[in-house]
């Protein structure tokens, strides 16, 4: 296979580019996202040039309005790929997405569908406080209905992204800032990756770290630097719902040892559903309970003392590896 | 556009149609033989059968908890939609939504929605599919008085009238935001002024008027497929059975709500069209009696159908089953 060397902003572009020049129902809409613009983080730049204004459509700051003209056109036939900026913004939308593109294809029987796919950016760690640093997943896993997945790496952000489009059901699609830039092979053209189906970014015998997003390299880094005290495995998720249970038995089973990092906080976040997960399927197998490595429970805090110690950090990773290890 | 003697006597059916099925749930309550709660649109038929006379069968409808009166004026089939209400496996949603979730896209009712403003900025989105695919339909979104002072409305209001889309909101001035009346919920003394605010006509029409309504949902539906825009159309209506059926309607003005029931629409309709000699006493019998057999039909059909399957539960979650 064919790849190209490109950062995740320059691999969402490309899915995007390739999902509006293969099907005519795909069209975006959003907050900044025309030229010359091209989006906050230019993600889309090139695409209203390329496309024109009509696919690639410039709204107000309206939240609701966005993904209620999303619903609607998804129910009649279109693809939409809405963008709302930053994933703080779901909160102000969150009645047209959880009480009625999460509901439409149940509350109608089947009668309807709602296939759209919402982008949004998750912060962290750049100092732009409480209401634009949160990673608020595990409000989206909560509410039946709704896809949610996570991309760690430009590659699997192009293929995610393009299974997102090409899927039935509504997706929120969340892109780590902190990995625009970073540089990754990308299979040129078709890429999908199907959802569902987490990845062994590192194989490893003794401790299982399951995590996603961002994260993924801080586990990586971590479990490079414990080469040879401990071999720990990463299992990267990928997609949150729907998730890969055989995976995380598969590791899990293996190494009878884990922790989930994730940098939304801890209580009641997705680690509290996994960690639920596997003391259920192999409660008698495991050697040491289920740890989180989790955000703080706090509002996420501007200054960088105060942010650096609300979120999770490798020495947390760490700590947490060599606990279950013990 | 005035309407001819042969809408309005469709019109009529159309009405007769709604208030047979909403009579039939009422005496179902009251009998107790159905358990639900339920929004009754009594006092409001005119207006969608008025709105629907100008529509075409592909057209989209939104519409909210009180959207029975609308969902019948657009087509959906009388038999399936009792059966919804009434939670059982042959209903338009096979049970999965209820009266508060009506989807019938086979008749163009597209989304009911719980949610009071929740469907105007979907509406938005079905006019603008049928914009990008050029297949000239108009989308038609309902909501209630109540509806105008949620911010949806704005968004979507504004949305609307930046992109030019063919959808003509329709704002059934009942002049109750659930238990509370409207002059402690707004300042404005017609909702349609704040069409001026989008950029967009603002009509207030009285929804109850038959002649006049159907006037003014001709101009704004063919102001919609003439690629003109959106328009808002302020009906004024009344609300007959309070917010829900058994609402004691302690909030109510006494003097006014029995003004309104004298001047219900539906007696005013009939005596309109024998006056105008659109029809015989005899012709609009025959048509009520007609609308009495359907209703009736479809409310056995409903009690003969089995209620859904728990194994239905984990269906239509996502296009795949997943447990």
């Amino acid at each position: 296979m064919t790849t190209v060397e490109l950062t995740m902003g320059a691999a969402i572009n490309q899915a995007l580019d390739e999902a509006l020049a293969a099907d005519p129902t795909v069209f975006l809409l959003g907050e900044d996202i025309m030229d010359p613009a091209g989006g906050v983080m230019q993600v889309t730049k090139g695409l209203s040039t390329r496309y024109g204004r009509e696919r690639v459509r410039e709204t107000p700051i309206s939240e609701q309005a966005i993904i209620g003209a999303a619903i609607g056109a998804a129910m009649a036939g279109m693809r939409p790929v809405p963008e709302i900026m930053i994933m703080d913004f779901l909160a102000v939308c969150a009645d047209q997405l959880v009480n009625h593109a999460a509901k439409l294809r149940f509350m109608s029987g089947g009668r309807t569908n709602v296939p759209l796919t919402i982008r949004c950016l998750h912060t962290g760690g750049f100092q732009m406080g409480a209401q634009h640093s949160q990673t608020l997943e595990a409000w989206l896993c909560h509410v039946p209905g709704i896809n949610v997945v996570f991309p760690s790496t430009p590659a699997d952000a192009k293929g995610l992204l393009t299974a997102c489009i090409r899927n039935d059901d509504p997706c929120v699609f969340v892109e780590p800032a902190a990995l625009y830039g970073a540089a990754g092979p990308v299979p040129a053209g078709e890429h999908v990756v199907p959802l569902g189906q987490a990845d062994v970014k590192r194989p490893g015998s003794d401790v299982t770290l399951i995590t996603y997003g961002r994260q993924v390299h801080d586990c990586l880094g971590v479990a490079a630097a414990l080469e040879g005290e401990i071999d720990v495995e990463v299992l990267d998720l990928r997609s949150l719902v729907p998730w890969d249970a055989e995976a995380m038995l598969a590791s899990v089973s293996k190494t009878r040892r884990a922790v989930v990092v994730h940098q939304a906080v801890r209580r009641c976040g997705v680690g509290a559903e996994i960690a639920a997960f596997l003391s259920e399927e192999l409660w008698g197998t495991l050697l040491s309970p289920v740890l989180r490595v989790a955000g703080k429970d706090t509002p996420v805090p501007y200054a960088k003392e105060l942010e650096d110690f609300h979120l999770p950090s490798a020495a947390d990773i760490t700590d947490a590896v060599r606990a279950v290890a013990k | 556009m005035t309407a001819s003697a042969e809408t309005l006597l469709d019109m009529y059916r159309t009405v007769s149609r709604i208030h047979a099925c909403d009579e039939r749930l009422r005496n179902l309550l009251n009998q107790g033989k159905i358990f639900i709660f339920y929004y009754s649109p009594r006092g409001q038929e005119i207006i969608p059968a008025a709105v629907s006379a100008c529509l075409g069968p592909d057209d989209y409808v939104v519409t909210t908890y009180r959207g029975l009166h609308d969902e019948i004026a657009k087509g959906a089939p009388l038999r399936e939609l009792m059966a919804e209400i009434l939670g059982r496996s042959d209903g338009t949603c096979r049970g999965k939504g209820g009266p508060m979730h009506i989807s019938d896209p086979r008749s163009g009712v597209m989304v009911t929605t719980g949610v009071v403003g929740g469907g105007i900025p979907i509406a938005n989105g079905l006019a603008l599919a049928s914009k990008l695919q050029g297949d000239g339909r108009v989308t038609v979104v309902n909501f209630g008085d109540g509806a105008a002072n949620i911010g949806a409305f704005h968004e979507a209001l504004n949305l609307a009238a930046v992109w030019n889309l063919p959808v003509v909101f329709v704002c059934q001035n009942n002049r109750y935001g659930e238990f509370t009346p409207l002059h402690e919920t707004q300042r404005v003394e017609q909702l349609s002024t704040r069409a001026t605010a989008y950029g967009m006509p603002g009509v207030t029409v009285d929804g109850n008027d038959p002649i006049a309504m159907y006037e003014a949902a001709a101009r704004a539906v063919e102001r919609a497929r003439n690629g003109e825009g959106p328009t808002l159309l302020e009906a004024m209506t009344y609300r007959f059975m309070g917010h829900f059926y058994g609402d004691q309607m302690p909030y109510m003005d006494q003097d006014e709500y029995q003004a309104a029931l004298a001047a219900d629409p539906l007696p005013r309709f009939r005596a309109l069209l024998i006056e105008q000699g659109h029809a015989t006493e005899e012709d609009l019998a025959a048509i009520e009696k007609e609308a009495g057999a359907e209703a009736d039909d479809a409310v056995e059909f409903a009690f003969a159908s089995p209620p859904p399957d728990p194994s239905d539960l984990f269906e239509d979650v996502y296009a795949e089953v997943r447990r």
